[in-house]
């Protein structure tokens, strides 16, 4: 990476970092103060984009389309909600040791899968292992069988659809339809005090920082030149003795492990997670921040978070009706006109320019990249 | 059938004919009629009821419409020249500057009272007495009316109707209406009606029989294998009080019940799931053929689904507000017009933006999810987000009874009929035309279909449109058993997707027996995990099935990595 590209990345980040808390501390007349709410939204915003490297990683670099990174978010989500809720105590409207919803449904005892969860090591250490856990079963079983492109994304549409319909249910325990909310405290600090906001928001921009790195290390690395080649051309690298199931496991599974990071640090901020985060639709909305941002490289995604979220908490204030025409507009034209995202787009541009500028000389940043998508040749079909 | 409209109307003739001459005599009621005509006038409540049952009791079909009048409260005294007093039924209302006037009709028999020039006679309101009818008075009359309308329904010339009249009696338990039903079994033919009369029969036996009757008509029900007994069997088997003969009997029959039961609800859930495995066929056939041809996975497939559905939702508002007369036919007009709707929107869908983006599966795929939520939200804005009625025609509610306890529903009937035509359509079209052989020579090799001069783009939109075609049909079929809802499709989407998966590409066979299997499975599993562990349950199946055969049911031989 060229110096003052880092820098600008290192600029972007302590503006993340220290920079929104800073004018947030500011006093409330200064023109420059930001306000307690948008710096909420921007956490949860900071906990999406984490997501969105997750899928980048998987998507843009391995080529492989997941249809179900909402279950991912929400079993880490889960996972922090239900230790979250074991903080309340006493102090919910029932007084009663269990979770309000159970008081409502009759339960009498804490159900097993609940109690592991007053442990706070234990919680931190489910956030990334359950949906780990399960990404690497799942991605196991699937790519062990050679499920890929539109079978792999509608398998696991199919899990999202399946978990949604589960986390719905009473009987499962985990607040049904409600989901889980009205926590009051984490970790001890009260989840009312704008200090503990602040605190939050700071870990998740933190951790983006984090995942940013991890990302960017993995990509650099030789297996990520391997989930590249994948992405190319999987059948190639497996003739070449690599096998691409393992590389694809391992790269499914880091990419859940940062949804549920991202799940957890969410549920924290936003006070409440319910099944509808982690259905289908929610599922391929992750998907769009990702394709708008630019996939295949690791800005976009962080871009495309932040900025469709945006976009859509503006547009639904003042035009409810109008948000989904406008996503479903989105993702056609994204496929249609850019199809290297906002980064992308902006990337190949400057690259442009500068060539047309007279810099001649060879710049493999900034010239043609390779395709981002498995470019198969124009279909050759298979004959009988 | 022609047997049966001939005999109906023999029948109604037969009955015409005495009606018509007996019209213009006005008879006067027997006396004892007379007396409980005047009595039900009474402002004594209890007096009045007494009048009532008398009434019932006589089983005279002239004195109904006075019990139906009482329950309307649309009985009143008059005074005649006289001083006599006289109870009549009153019509509706007529206003005439600021008085009102109503008909007068005669409390035996409902003819119209005439006025000495022969009009109908106008009496103003005021100088009526009406008659005061108590809650009590009320509900003493209702069984009255069913007894009266029960009888006559035995008689109808709809089987139906007999059929149902015989349930109802024999749920009242009333054994007043024993000697109507035997009649009514004496006369019937239908094999049908006969099973409910003699279950009406028994049911009343077994309530309020003698103990010999009781055990008799226990186990007749058993015989029977009747399930709308099973819970008063059960009732009579652990009843302590009764007689052990009975008890034993009950409890036999219990048992014989519960495995008729079994088996009869074994048939009709494979029903179910064959109706909802049609459902799914027509989707996924249109799926499944669009994804062998190009490679295409059309998330919006669903939302033409809906568009369909929404098309025979139009075309019902049509005909209700411009031909009333031929609105059971609107089924037949709006079929192919969902086919039309459906197909148009998926060739502009191909042509405009689809035909862009060939060999990026995945592109296509957030593509064509982006156009369903846009066509979802452009239907909820414009059909609102509620779910719309579409009501079914006559001819295709009810069903036809197989056996006892198994009755299959002519609209289930009918999309299972539907998804089988389009499977042969589809076949014929495929493999014994010109237009088939040149879907198949481009779904098996694009670029030298191309070189021999097949058109492949044009094929192309040409199959996708079919495709959407296919999909308008399923939704119309579906308006027949579900609900229509701009997020019909989203509930059906997944489903038909696995069907496709399952079934492998470009294999009719393959589809058909994934179709079939996944909504047979579905149906089997609902009842014994509930609907959602259904649902993850055939997940897990169809992940372990393609770890087994990772290209589905019937997959392509062939030696391409590739596929």
């Amino acid at each position: 990476m060229r110096t003052h590209e880092r820098w600008a990345y290192l600029a972007l980040a302590f503006l993340l970092v220290v920079g929104l808390p800073l004018l947030n501390s500011l006093p409330k007349d200064s023109p420059l103060h930001v306000s307690d709410f948008t710096l909420n939204l921007f956490g949860k915003f900071v906990t999406y984009a984490i997501l969105a490297l997750g899928i980048d990683l998987i998507w843009g670099y391995a080529g492989v389309l997941s249809l179900g990174h909402g279950v991912f978010f929400g079993l880490g989500a889960y996972a922090m909600g239900m230790h979250l809720m074991l903080e309340i105590g006493t102090q919910s409207v029932y007084r009663n040791v269990l979770p309000d919803f159970m008081v409502w449904n009759r339960v009498t005892e804490l159900p097993w899968f609940w109690k592991p969860f007053y442990s706070v090591p234990f919680t931190l250490l489910a956030v990334v292992a359950v949906p780990g856990l399960v990404a690497l079963v799942f991605g196991f079983l699937t790519f062990r069988s050679r499920i890929r492109g539109v079978y792999f994304s509608i398998i696991t549409q199919a899990l999202a659809l399946c978990a949604w319909l589960t986390f719905n249910r009473n009987a499962m325990n985990l607040g049904g339809t409600n989901g889980l909310s009205g926590f009051k405290t984490i970790f001890g600090f009260s989840l009312n005090d704008p200090a503990t906001q602040r605190g939050l928001y700071v870990t998740s921009a933190l951790f983006l920082c984090a995942a940013f790195l991890l990302c960017r290390w993995i990509v650099r690395s030789p297996a990520g030149k391997v989930l590249v080649a994948i992405r190319d051309s999987e059948t190639r690298v497996l003739f070449c003795g690599y096998s691409p199931a393992a590389f694809k496991v391992f790269v499914f599974t880091v990419s859940a492990m940062l949804a549920g990071v991202a799940g957890a640090l969410y549920v924290g901020q936003v006070g409440i997670i319910t099944p509808a985060r982690i259905g289908v639709l929610p599922s391929i909305e992750m998907i769009i921040w990702v394709a708008v941002g630019g996939r295949g490289t690791l800005l976009g995604p962080v871009v495309g978070a932040v900025g469709v979220n945006w976009l859509q908490s503006l547009l639904t204030t003042h035009y409810p009706d109008l948000w989904l025409l406008v996503l479903g507009g989105m993702f056609v034209a994204v496929v249609l006109f850019f199809p290297d995202g906002v980064v992308g787009t902006v990337q190949k541009l400057a690259g442009r320019l500068r060539r047309v500028g007279g810099e001649l000389k060879f710049d493999p940043a900034g010239g043609e990249r390779p395709p981002l998508l498995p470019q198969t040749p124009p279909p050759v079909r298979k004959e009988r | 059938m022609v047997r049966h409209i001939l005999l109906a109307l023999m029948l109604l003739s037969g009955l015409a004919a005495p009606a018509a001459a007996q019209a213009p005599a006005s008879t006067a009621p027997p006396p004892e009629i007379a007396k409980a005509i005047a009595e039900v006038a009474s402002s004594d409540g209890a007096v009045q009821e007494a009048a009532a049952v008398a009434l019932g009791k006589t089983g005279d079909r002239k004195t109904l419409p006075l019990l139906e009048a009482l329950r309307e409260g649309s009985v009143a005294v008059r005074s005649l020249p006289g001083g006599k007093k006289e109870t009549v039924i009153v019509g509706d209302k007529v206003s005439e500057g600021d008085k009102t006037f109503v008909p007068l009709f005669t409390a035996y028999g409902k003819d119209p009272i005439l006025a000495p020039d022969g009009k109908p006679l106008l009496a103003e309101l005021s100088t009526l007495e009406e008659v005061a009818t108590g809650r009590s008075l009320r509900l003493a009359i209702r069984p009255l009316i069913d007894a009266f309308s029960g009888n006559t329904q035995l008689a109808d010339a709809a089987w139906t109707v007999r059929k149902s009249a015989a349930t109802k009696m024999g749920n009242s338990g009333d054994p007043a209406a024993l000697p109507a039903l035997s009649e009514a079994l004496a006369r019937e033919k239908d094999r049908w009606v006969r099973y409910e009369l003699e279950q009406a029969i028994a049911l009343i036996r077994l309530k309020s029989g003698t103990e010999a009757e009781r055990a008799a008509a226990a186990t007749a029900l058993g015989d029977l294998g009747s399930a709308d007994a099973l819970d008063r069997l059960r009732d009579a088997a652990a009843d302590g009080a009764a007689p052990a003969a009975l008890r034993q009997a009950a409890a036999d029959s219990v048992k014989r019940v519960e495995r008729w039961a079994l088996l009869t609800s074994t048939i009709q859930t494979g029903f179910q799931g064959l109706s909802l495995g049609s459902i799914l066929l027509l989707m996924a056939l249109g799926l499944a053929i669009v994804f062998g041809l190009m490679g295409v996975i059309n998330m919006a497939h669903g939302e033409l689904m809906a568009l369909g559905a929404y098309a025979t939702f139009v075309t019902q508002g049509l005909f209700q507000a411009h031909a009333p007369g031929a609105f059971e036919y609107y089924f037949l007009v709006a079929l192919p017009l969902s086919f039309l709707v459906s197909a148009a929107a998926g060739f502009a869908l191909e042509r405009g933006v689809i035909r862009f983006l060939y060999g990026r599966p995945l592109e296509t795929l957030l593509l064509t999810w982006g156009v369903s939520l846009m066509i979802q939200q452009g239907l909820r804005l414009w059909f609102g987000a509620a779910n719309v009625d579409v009501i079914s025609p006559q001819w295709l509610s009810g069903g036809i009874p197989v056996m006892i306890g198994v009755q299959l529903p002519y609209n289930r009937l009918f999309i299972i009929g539907l998804a089988a035509v389009a499977v042969a359509a589809m076949y014929l079209l495929l493999f014994r035309t010109d237009a088939g052989l040149r879907i198949r020579a481009v779904t098996q090799n694009r670029g030298m279909a191309a070189c021999l001069g097949v058109r492949s783009r044009r094929v192309d939109a040409l199959t996708f449109a079919l495709g959407a075609g296919l999909a308008g049909v399923a939704g119309c079929a579906l308006t027949q058993i579900g609900n229509v809802g701009p997020e019909l499709g989203q509930n059906y989407i997944v489903d038909s997707f696995m069907v496709v998966v399952t079934g492998g590409v470009g294999k009719l066979a393959g589809t058909i027996f994934a179709a079939a299997g996944i909504g047979g499975l579905n149906k089997i599993i609902e009842p014994e995990l509930g609907a959602v562990f259904g649902k993850v349950a055939i997940l897990v199946a169809v992940i372990l099935f393609i770890q087994r055969r990772p290209s589905g049911l019937f997959a392509a031989k062939g030696r391409y990595a590739d596929s």
